[in-house]
């Protein structure tokens, strides 16, 4: 099929960017959409023109690497899936496809479509974790967890981190990533001694990165390509609730959480 | 006190405080749609012209002043967190996308930021039609049958009613469901529950405050011996 | 070069204990003082720079991406292994050791597989106290799955997606110490070199992928945690950015590249679909717990799989392997697709596929039950190939997956080069010339939580490491080589792009380097690697500025260094006269097809040595001693 691109180029975080566009003849309807990038990039870099760059790495949908805004939509129009597993028999002979970088202010535009999504591991620095120390565990069936719990968890853990969440969300907000990973840890028995303190961390980091709230729209579980859901987003809202009230601060005041 | 302060300085408490002023606005009127019904008394108006007596009263003013103050601190609260939280939402965002498509968004949602201000601008004019009787439309002091009939009568002021009440319909409906995200009642499986749950309230609350406008012009509701 | 495998004295299963209760440990005040470079986040880094942190060393840590979160380790799917016997249906440390070292075909050190399997019961609880959500049965407690090449249920998984959840919750552990300060992190950084002094590894120089800065730093020591280098074949179930780079320049700075032909083929990937496929997708071998394998008997036979009656299928994995049957291991398997294939049998598009049938499980356990089991994965087959495997059977056919071969290590988990510590895949130490299914994440997190916090105390506390800053002239050089190299490759300005020259390096390989190789197919190998990579710095094009964000001149480094490490691989395939494990050479097989070990002349790790630019590598052996097993046949019949 023959296709009509046009993308983002930008040279770096601090250039102006804006929309080039090229054509494309001969697509296969079995290739990726990233498959289709490295054909244009093929013929970029034989004309001697700096391909167009854009982060990728496992490209079979787990590593949250590769991500863009396709036609309006993060990951393109595919539910349930990555760019890199999104296939060109969903566009049709003659389409015109606009490509983009996720455009949010906690996530720096680096070159063309690739985005600083740093703001993600800050987030998790402050609480993502359950603190033990190597060596330390005991017997693996010493904790019970009930299948209905651990299911739910692995939902929430199933989050690859590509930031489509924040990239479709009329208020650039970060809840859905913020909520799965304290979903994940909140529903396991491990998880329960530092879970107000991760909820009030992680939330307040992610607003301080510049993340907008959470409206309620759930854009996010609709692009999500693990389909979390936004019932996490309600218990991470739960959790913090508690936690602002709960969280015992210390007799110092206030900067004792994080 | 530094932790209430932390916590109205962050979005969620923002979104706290919008869901309980919200949920305080919504009962209110409920129970002013519930307290309209008497509309339907069919006793031309005795009902509530005296329901509207009673609230005027020196017996109830303190109550009706109380309520008066929450029912404005709840106004101003709610307001005050929108315009902080869009203007935050606006900025997690500068460069905008030159081609946007949404899956999940729906129409209430998107338009809570012009519904709000709508039901805003309608709730000035509403009271100052049937409370303080200055919006330049016939008015008399405690006949509150009387000015609805005759306001309605109108059908431009019925149609202004009518486009605020859809307006409501769409903010309760996001609003409500919302609540339920907000406070932190959620898990998947009841889902469904919450959906149906936001549905059925705005239905009541809209289909009876739709119901007096149109009741008016289809002259189901009149002045015995005609205009007052 | 000196090769001391550093085996501690005793009965195996006293060694690693003995080790621990031998070595020097090091005062908190000197491991403050102590400067750790992990390169490479993935589970072995992350797990390693974790428990260094928490430890009280000084921590750097450094990853190409732009998180800890995105390392190949994620990819991983079907689960790992513990010798826990939960279900208690025989399993042993023992058990365990003995049939990783028997599905390594013999090939590896008895001392370093006996404490894998050891250790190995540490994971699973370090793991599950970190949270990560293991799938369990309705009484809450875990859940086990077989895996390939064992008769026990010892693998733990969380759905198909063992490896992310694992690499997160080392992640996650490396994370709390980036937000404690006890580790430094250091995203979108790429080594470009080791910078040695006075014989030991002190530092490293680091290309900083946004600006294009080179930068150095100074440690004590240098962990290279840099996973393997089947990406050296171009089309590989690696990620993309998987690269033999980090462990290529370490071994032109001194360290041993151990077993290079050691490289393992997947029997269950997605077919070739065209010349534009940028990267082949596994699908887990655990779906050949459900999932049977067949073509059909007649060659040629080009009915769709429905229209093929059962009495005219050929499961030829039952059929030639009763006892293992479906989960024959991994090199076992891949070989056995490759013949039905040459066979004219093979099924799709160029008729290099067969097909793995979720049918009759499906019909016995219900498409829920499998749903359950494997819906992640049926639902990325869908999506690549747009076929619905719960009507159509599955095609696969085998990838390049896995590489054995490595830097080599003693026992220590040290490189030949003082200082240098190599971990999980980069190294080689522990799966011999085949790994079995789950054994991966297992070494992965054995290396990094468990043996080096142990081994490199010893190493610090008993080193005389003066302090070194990076203005010692060496990493002036280091640094300059570097930048040269760089202008190099841009310098060339040829024609043609850097993945072209990949794709042709690739073909070579995976022809004549690939699941059977002989004398011949390696000598032509040899010549045709040696006159691509002329032909590549002579017409490579390299788009961009060096002070850039550069993708192209990212791949062109690392091509260039895929050129130097397949002529070795090659070499060493062509110089190991025996077939063993994912090394097969046509000469050498038994009379029904299977791999024929030489043990009286190859019962030994290869080792080659930089013998300076233009020069050719250097063979090394480092003999296996088995003083507990007895080398037999590895029959799976």
């Amino acid at each position: 099929m023959k296709l009509t691109l046009h993308i983002w180029r930008q040279k770096a975080r601090s250039n102006k960017g804006g929309f080039q566009l090229y054509t494309l003849a001969d697509v296969s309807e079995h290739m990726s959409f990233l498959e289709m990038l490295d054909v244009l990039n093929e013929e970029l870099v034989v004309k001697g023109e700096e391909p167009v760059h854009f982060e990728h790495d496992c490209r079979e949908g787990i590593c949250g690497c590769c991500g863009a805004v396709v036609n309006g939509e993060p990951h393109g129009p595919k539910s349930g899936t990555t760019l890199c597993q999104l296939h060109m028999r969903h566009f049709h002979d003659n389409d015109e496809i606009w490509i983009e970088p996720f455009r949010s202010k906690a996530f720096p535009i680096l070159k063309d479509l690739i985005v600083d999504r740093g703001a993600f591991d800050r987030i998790i620095q402050v609480g993502g974790f359950i603190a033990v120390r190597t060596g330390s565990a005991p017997d693996a069936n010493g904790i019970t967890v009930s299948k209905e719990s651990s299911d739910l968890a692995m939902d929430a853990a199933e989050c690859i981190g590509c930031g489509a969440c924040v990239a479709s969300c009329p208020n650039g907000s970060a809840s859905l990533f913020v909520s799965a990973k304290l979903s994940h840890l909140g529903l396991l028995p491990q998880g329960q001694p530092e879970r107000l303190k991760r909820a009030l961390a992680m939330i307040r980091t992610a607003e301080a990165e510049g993340f907008g709230y959470c409206s309620n729209y759930g854009e996010c579980e609709a692009v999500c390509p693990k389909r979390i859901g936004i019932h996490h987003i309600a218990r991470a809202n739960c959790d913090f609730h508690k936690a602002s009230f709960m969280v015992y601060q210390g007799t110092g005041g206030k900067a004792a959480v994080g | 006190m530094s932790a209430l302060a932390a916590y109205w300085r962050s979005a969620v408490g923002k979104k706290m405080v919008m869901a309980v002023t919200g949920l305080i606005l919504f009962a209110y009127v409920f129970v002013h749609m519930l307290g309209n019904l008497q509309l339907y008394a069919g006793d031309g108006g005795k009902a509530i012209n005296e329901y509207a007596a009673f609230l005027h009263s020196t017996r109830a003013a303190p109550l009706l002043w109380a309520a008066r103050i929450v029912l404005i601190l709840c106004v101003v609260l709610h307001v005050w967190a929108a315009i902080v939280l869009t203007i935050q939402a606006w900025g997690a965002r500068p460069v905008r996308y030159a081609k946007r498509v949404y899956r999940e968004v729906g129409y209430a949602a998107r338009t809570m930021v012009w519904s709000g201000p709508i039901i805003g601008a309608f709730i000035v004019y509403h009271i100052l039609h049937l409370t303080c009787g200055s919006a330049g439309l016939p008015f008399q002091e405690l006949r509150a049958y009387e000015n609805v009939v005759n306001g309605f009568t109108l059908w431009y002021v019925s149609a202004f009613y009518i486009v605020a009440v859809l307006m409501l319909m769409l903010h309760f409906n996001h609003g409500l469901w919302s609540w339920f995200q907000t406070l932190g009642w959620s898990h998947p499986a009841q889902d469904r529950a919450r959906r149906c749950v936001a549905n059925l309230l705005t239905a009541i609350v809209v289909i009876g405050d739709l119901s007096f406008p149109i009741a008016v012009l289809a002259g189901l509701i009149k002045i015995p011996g005609g205009v007052a | 070069m000196k090769l001391d495998s550093r085996i501690p004295s005793g009965p195996l299963e006293e060694k690693w204990t003995r080790r621990k209760n031998g070595v020097s440990l090091v005062s908190p005040a000197n491991k403050k003082k102590s400067t750790i470079i992990v390169v490479g986040t993935g589970l072995a880094g992350a797990s390693a720079a974790a428990s260094l942190g928490e430890l009280g060393y000084t921590v750097k840590a450094f990853t190409y991406h732009d998180s800890a979160r995105r390392a190949h380790s994620i990819a991983a799917q079907g689960g790992i292994n513990a010798a826990k016997n939960y279900q208690n249906d025989g399993d042993s440390v023992y058990r365990l050791f003995y049939e990783t070292l028997k599905g390594g075909d013999f090939r590896a050190r008895e001392s370093n597989v006996y404490r894998l399997a050891e250790v190995s019961n540490n994971i699973i609880d370090q793991c599950v106290a970190q949270g990560v959500p293991f799938a369990r049965d309705y009484d809450g407690h875990l859940a086990n799955r077989s895996f390939g090449g064992a008769q026990v249920s010892r693998t733990f998984y969380a759905r198909g997606q063992t490896g992310q959840q694992l690499l997160l919750g080392a992640y996650s552990a490396l994370a709390k110490n980036v937000g404690a300060g006890t580790v430094q992190m250091f995203n979108r950084k790429e080594m470009v070199d080791v910078v040695v002094i006075d014989g030991r590894a002190r530092g490293i120089v680091v290309r900083d992928l946004v600006t294009g800065e080179l930068e150095t730093h100074a440690g004590e020591a240098v962990l290279l945690c840099t996973g393997g280098y089947s990406n050296v074949f171009y089309l590989s179930t690696n990620a993309k950015n998987c690269n033999v780079s980090a462990n290529w320049r370490a071994y032109k700075r001194g360290a041993g590249f151990a077993n290079p032909c050691y490289t393992q083929i997947h029997p269950t990937c997605i077919p070739v679909a065209g010349d534009y496929q940028s990267k082949l997708t596994l699908m887990s071998e655990s779906l050949r717990n459900d999932g049977r394998v067949w073509v059909p008997i007649r060659a040629g036979d080009n009915r769709s799989p429905d229209q093929i009656p059962v009495a005219e299928r050929d499961y030829y994995l039952e059929r030639i392997y009763p006892s293992y049957g479906n989960l024959a291991p991994r090199d076992i398997s891949s070989r056995a697709a490759k013949r039905m294939c040459d066979e004219g049998r093979g099924v799709g598009p160029g008729g290099r596929g067969v097909f793995l049938d979720l049918g009759d499980s499906i019909k016995r356990l219900g498409k829920n039950v499998i749903e359950e089991r494997y819906g992640n994965l049926i639902e990325m087959y869908e999506r690549i190939t747009g076929e619905d495997p719960y009507s159509v059977p599955m095609r696969i056919y085998p990838a390049v997956h896995y590489t054995m071969g490595g830097l080599w290590v003693d026992y220590d988990l040290m490189s030949s080069l003082p200082g240098l510590f190599v971990l999980g895949e980069a190294n080689f130490s522990d799966h011999g010339a085949n790994r079995l299914g789950a054994s991966a994440l297992m070494q992965g997190l054995a290396d990094g939580y468990f043996v080096i916090p142990t081994t490199i105390g010893d190493y610090i506390a008993n080193s005389k490491l003066p302090k070194v800053t990076v203005d010692r002239p060496e990493f002036t050089e280091a640094r300059q080589s570097s930048a040269a190299f760089v202008q190099k490759l841009l310098a060339v300005k040829g024609h043609r792009s850097v993945d072209s020259f990949h794709k042709a390096l690739g073909l070579i390989l995976w022809e004549h380097c690939g699941m059977g190789r002989t004398k011949e197919s390696l000598t032509t190998a040899i010549q045709k690697v040696r006159a691509l990579r002329d032909e590549f710095w002579a017409d490579v094009r390299v788009t961009g500025d060096a002070a850039d964000l550069n993708q192209e001149l990212e791949k062109a480094a690392r091509v260039a260094d895929y050129f130097e490490m397949g002529e070795v691989m090659c070499r060493d395939a062509l110089l190991r006269e025996e077939s063993c494990g994912g090394h097969f050479r046509e000469e050498h097989q038994t009379e029904d097809g299977e791999a024929k070990r030489d043990d009286e002349n190859f019962c030994h790790a290869a080792v080659w040595e930089y013998a300076g630019p233009g020069k050719e590598a250097i063979r090394n052996v480092e003999p296996l001693a088995f003083e507990v097993v007895h080398l037999a046949q590895r029959s799976y019949k």
